[in-house]
C-alpha cells in the first residue's frame, strides 16, 4: 500500500517545485506545515492550498540559513501535524558562480545554505521520524551534484555533499522504518530559470516534476531523477573521461 | 534583458521581438514595475491566446502574469471566488470539478462565462471581456467581476469595482491590458444543477433558419452557437449545424460515465504543418463532411461540458495547422437590424474569394451590457472565421469584410484582430478616446499604437 503522506512539512515552501508538490497533496486533503522566509508570499501560498482542499495549513516564517532555529521549527511542525508522515526539504539558492570564485565568503555562504542548512534540518527530522518509526523524507538535490563542472561547481559541491549525507541517512533510517529520497530535477520551468527561453524536450513543468516527487516519496525510492531521462544524461556525463571533459566548457 | 523571438500571439502571423519579465508573486510585480526605465513600454501577457497584435508589444516589454496563479478564497456557500489574475480557467474548472465531487449539499458552481478555450487566464478574460455561448443570457465575463486589484506603473495598487474607482474599473474590463497589471479579481460563480450538459445539434439548410433557431432556442437553452459551412453558396448559403446546450445533473438511477477532461492538452502539434494541409480542397471537404455527418433530425445527448465547450483544447498548439505563416481570425458583430443582410454579404464575399475557413461560427448576442468601456459585444449577431495567412490576398479580403461590417454599423473584436485600420476601429468604438484617458502612461501594445493613430479615411 502506498504511503499516505497526509501530514507533511515543507521547508522552502514558496519555491516553485515545493508549491507544485503542496498543491498535489492539498488536492488529496493533506494537512501541511509550511516554512519559508517571506511572510507575505507564504500567506498567499497557504491561502491557495486551503482553497485547493488542504485539510489544514500552518506556517512558520524563518530564514533557514539560521540553523539555530531548526530544532524549534521541527518541534513546531510536530505540534501542528502530530505525526509527521512526510517532509520535503526544498530550500536552496542558485548562486552566481563567478561571484563565488572571486569571494570565498560568498562561496561558503552558498555551501552553507545549500548543504549545511538541509543537513541540520535533516538531523532534527531524523530524530523525530526514528522515534515515530515511520515517515518519508524527500530532499531536493541537483544533477549539478553528480560531477563538478566549471560553470557551477560551488553549488554542485554543496548538492553533491548533501547527496552523500542523504545516502547515509537513508542507510541509517531504513532500519527504523523511515525512507529518505534524494530528488534530482533536471531543467524545470520555474522562476529560477525564467530568464532562459524554454522549449524543447529537456524542459519539464513543475507539476510534472512534483508528480514524480510525490510518487517517489510514497514508493520509498532512493534516488529520483526527474524527468526520468536525466538518469541517462547524468550517467553519461559522470562517465566522460577527464581528458575529454577537460576540453568542454560545461 | 535578452530580446526574445518566441513570444507569439495565437495566430502566429505577427513575429516581433520582446523582452519579458516573469514575476512569481504579487510583491515581486509591485517592486519591478516602478523600477523600469522610463522609456520602457510594457503590456501584461497571459497565456498568449489573443490572435493578433492586441497582446503584443513589438520591441518592448511583456509582463508575464502566469506566475500569479494562486487562489485567494472560495466561499462555497455564495460562489464568490477570489484569485490572482494569472490563474487559468482550466485550473478553476478543475477545482470546481473536485469540489462538486466532494459537495455534500452545497451548490455546484461553474464559470459564469467561458470562451471557446479554458486555457486563458482570468486577467486575460477580463482584459478582453470575453464572451461565451451563453452571451444571450449572461453577457460578458466582465459582468461577473465584482472587483479587481490593479497595479499601475507607479507601484500604486488600486481597488476597482462599480463603486470604487469605477471609471478605471470600466476601462480595465475589455481594456486590453493597457490600464495596468490586474493582480487579482473577485468573481461571482454561477450555481448549476450539475456539471453535465444536455445538448442538441440541429442541422439547418440556410442562413434564415439560423436566425429563427436562435430566436426559438433562447428561452429554453442557456448555450447556443452555430458552426457554419462558409464555402456553401446560393440556396445553401449559411447552412450549418446549430448546437444548443443546458446544464443538467446526471439523471438519477444510473452512474455517470467516467470522464477525464483535458486539463492539459492530450498531445501537441510539435511543428508547423505545411500550408498545403489547409487548402480549399481539404477545408471544403471537411466542412461538407461536418454538415452531412450531423443527423437530419436533432438528437439529444447528455455529455460532459469539456468536449462541448472546449473541443479544441485536447490538441495543444492546434494553431500550427495553419503552417509557418500563421493565420488571421476575423470576428465582427453586426447590430440586430442589419445582421441578416450583413452576414449574407460577408458570406458571399468569402465564398466568392475562395479563401477557405476551417472554423466559422455564428452566434446571436443578447442585450445584457457589460461594464467594460471597450467591450466588443452589442445586441446582434457575431461571425468568426479563420483564414490562413496568404499575405496581401488575405489582407485584401479582410479589408473587404471590414467595409461590410463598417457599413452595417458593426465592429471587430480586438482580441482577434491584427490588422484593422484606425478609421474602422475608431468608428466601431466611438468611446475609444474616453478609454484612452485611463491608459497607464507606461503601457502600450502594437495593436493600440496602430488603432489610436490619426485615422485617415
Amino acid at each position: 500500500m502506498p504511503h499516505p503522506l497526509q501530514r507533511v512539512v515543507i521547508f522552502g515552501a514558496t519555491s516553485a517545485i515545493a508549491i507544485a508538490v503542496a498543491r498535489q497533496l492539498a488536492a488529496e486533503n493533506a494537512q501541511l506545515f509550511l516554512v519559508a522566509r517571506n511572510a507575505e508570499r507564504l500567506d498567499s501560498v497557504a491561502a491557495d492550498l486551503r482553497v485547493r482542499g488542504a485539510a489544514r495549513v500552518d506556517m512558520a516564517v524563518a530564514d533557514l540559513a539560521d540553523t539555530t532555529r531548526h530544532a524549534a521549527l521541527v518541534a513546531e511542525a510536530r505540534i501542528s501535524l502530530q505525526t509527521i508522515d512526510g517532509a520535503l526539504i526544498a530550500h536552496g539558492t542558485l548562486p552566481d558562480q563567478t561571484q563565488c570564485e572571486r569571494d570565498a565568503a560568498v562561496a561558503l555562504q552558498q555551501i552553507s545554505i545549500n548543504f549545511l542548512s538541509p543537513a541540520s534540518i535533516l538531523t532534527e527530522l531524523a530524530a523525530v521520524m526514528a522515534a515515530q518509526g515511520s515517515g518519508r523524507i524527500g530532499v531536493i538535490g541537483s544533477v549539478a551534484g553528480d560531477r563538478g563542472r566549471m560553470s557551477n561547481y560551488v553549488y554542485g559541491s554543496a548538492k553533491g555533499g548533501l547527496g552523500v549525507f542523504v545516502q547515509g541517512l537513508r542507510h541509517r533510517l531504513g532500519k527504523q522504518g523511515v525512507s529518505v529520497t534524494l530528488i534530482k530535477p533536471g531543467f524545470v520551468d520555474t522562476p529560477m530559470t525564467a530568464h532562459i527561453a524554454k522549449g524543447g524536450p529537456l524542459w519539464a513543468t513543475a507539476e510534472k516534476v512534483a508528480a514524480d516527487i510525490v510518487k517517489a516519496m510514497r514508493g520509498g525510492k532512493a534516488t529520483l531523477y526527474t524527468p526520468w531521462f536525466w538518469a541517462g544524461i547524468m550517467a553519461t556525463i559522470r562517465n566522460v573521461p577527464d581528458f575529454i571533459f577537460g576540453k568542454t566548457r560545461l | 534583458m535578452p530580446l526574445r523571438h518566441d513570444l507569439l500571439a495565437w495566430g502566429r502571423a505577427h513575429r516581433y521581438p520582446h523582452t519579458l519579465i516573469t514575476p512569481a508573486f504579487r510583491d515581486e510585480a509591485l517592486r519591478a514595475l516602478p523600477q523600469l526605465p522610463t522609456e520602457t513600454r510594457w503590456l501584461p501577457r497571459g497565456l498568449g491566446r489573443s490572435y493578433g497584435d492586441s497582446g503584443l508589444n513589438a520591441d518592448q516589454l511583456l509582463v508575464d502574469a502566469t506566475g500569479l496563479d494562486r487562489f485567494i478564497a472560495l466561499d462555497v456557500a455564495s460562489g464568490v471566488l477570489e484569485c490572482e489574475a494569472g490563474m487559468t480557467l482550466a485550473d478553476i474548472l478543475q477545482l470546481l470539478e473536485t469540489r462538486a465531487a466532494q459537495a455534500g449539499g452545497s451548490p455546484v458552481w461553474f464559470l459564469p462565462v467561458s470562451p471557446g478555450t479554458k486555457f486563458v487566464t482570468v486577467g486575460g478574460a477580463i482584459a478582453n471581456d470575453v464572451h461565451g455561448k451563453n452571451h444571450h443570457r449572461a453577457g460578458c465575463f466582465g459582468s461577473h467581476v465584482r472587483s479587481l486589484k490593479l497595479l499601475r506603473s507607479s507601484g500604486e495598487v488600486l481597488d476597482c469595482s462599480t463603486t470604487e474607482n469605477a471609471e478605471l474599473f470600466a476601462a480595465t474590463i475589455a481594456g486590453l491590458g493597457l490600464t495596468g497589471l490586474i493582480l487579482s479579481a473577485v468573481i461571482q460563480l454561477k450555481a448549476v444543477p450539475g456539471l453535465w450538459l444536455e445538448t442538441e445539434d440541429v442541422r439547418y439548410g440556410h442562413l434564415d433558419e439560423f436566425f429563427s433557431l436562435s430566436e426559438t432556442s433562447r428561452a429554453d437553452w442557456e448555450y447556443d452557437v452555430a458552426w457554419l459551412d462558409c464555402l456553401a453558396s446560393g440556396a445553401a448559403l449559411g447552412r450549418g449545424v446549430f448546437s444548443r446546450a443546458r446544464h443538467v445533473a446526471w439523471p438519477a438511477g444510473s452512474t455517470p460515465p467516467s470522464v477525464r477532461p483535458a486539463w492539459q492538452p492530450r498531445f501537441a502539434l510539435p511543428v508547423d504543418l505545411p500550408s498545403l494541409a489547409l487548402s480549399r480542397l481539404t477545408v471544403g471537404s471537411f466542412n461538407a463532411l461536418l454538415w452531412h455527418r450531423a443527423p437530419a433530425t436533432p438528437k439529444r445527448r447528455t455529455v460532459h461540458y469539456d468536449g462541448v465547450f472546449y473541443p479544441l483544447d485536447a490538441i495543444g498548439q492546434w494553431n500550427r495547422l495553419y503552417g509557418k505563416r500563421g493565420f488571421y481570425q476575423y470576428q465582427c458583430v453586426l447590430p440586430q437590424s442589419n445582421a441578416p443582410a450583413a452576414v449574407r454579404a460577408l458570406l458571399q464575399a468569402i465564398a466568392a474569394s475562395g479563401e477557405g475557413s476551417f472554423l466559422a461560427v455564428l452566434k446571436t448576442f443578447g442585450a445584457r451590457s457589460s461594464p467594460g468601456l471597450l467591450s466588443f459585444p452589442m445586441p446582434g449577431t457575431t461571425l468568426a472565421l479563420d483564414f490562413a495567412n496568404r499575405g496581401p490576398r488575405t489582407l485584401a479580403l479582410l479589408t473587404r469584410l471590414d467595409s461590410i461590417t463598417h457599413e452595417a454599423g458593426g465592429r471587430i473584436y480586438p482580441a482577434k484582430d491584427g490588422r484593422v485600420s484606425a478609421a474602422d476601429f475608431q468608428q466601431g468604438y466611438p468611446q475609444w478616446q474616453a478609454f484612452a484617458r485611463h491608459i497607464d502612461p507606461r503601457c502600450s501594445s502594437s495593436f493600440w499604437r496602430r488603432v489610436s493613430a490619426p485615422a485617415s479615411s
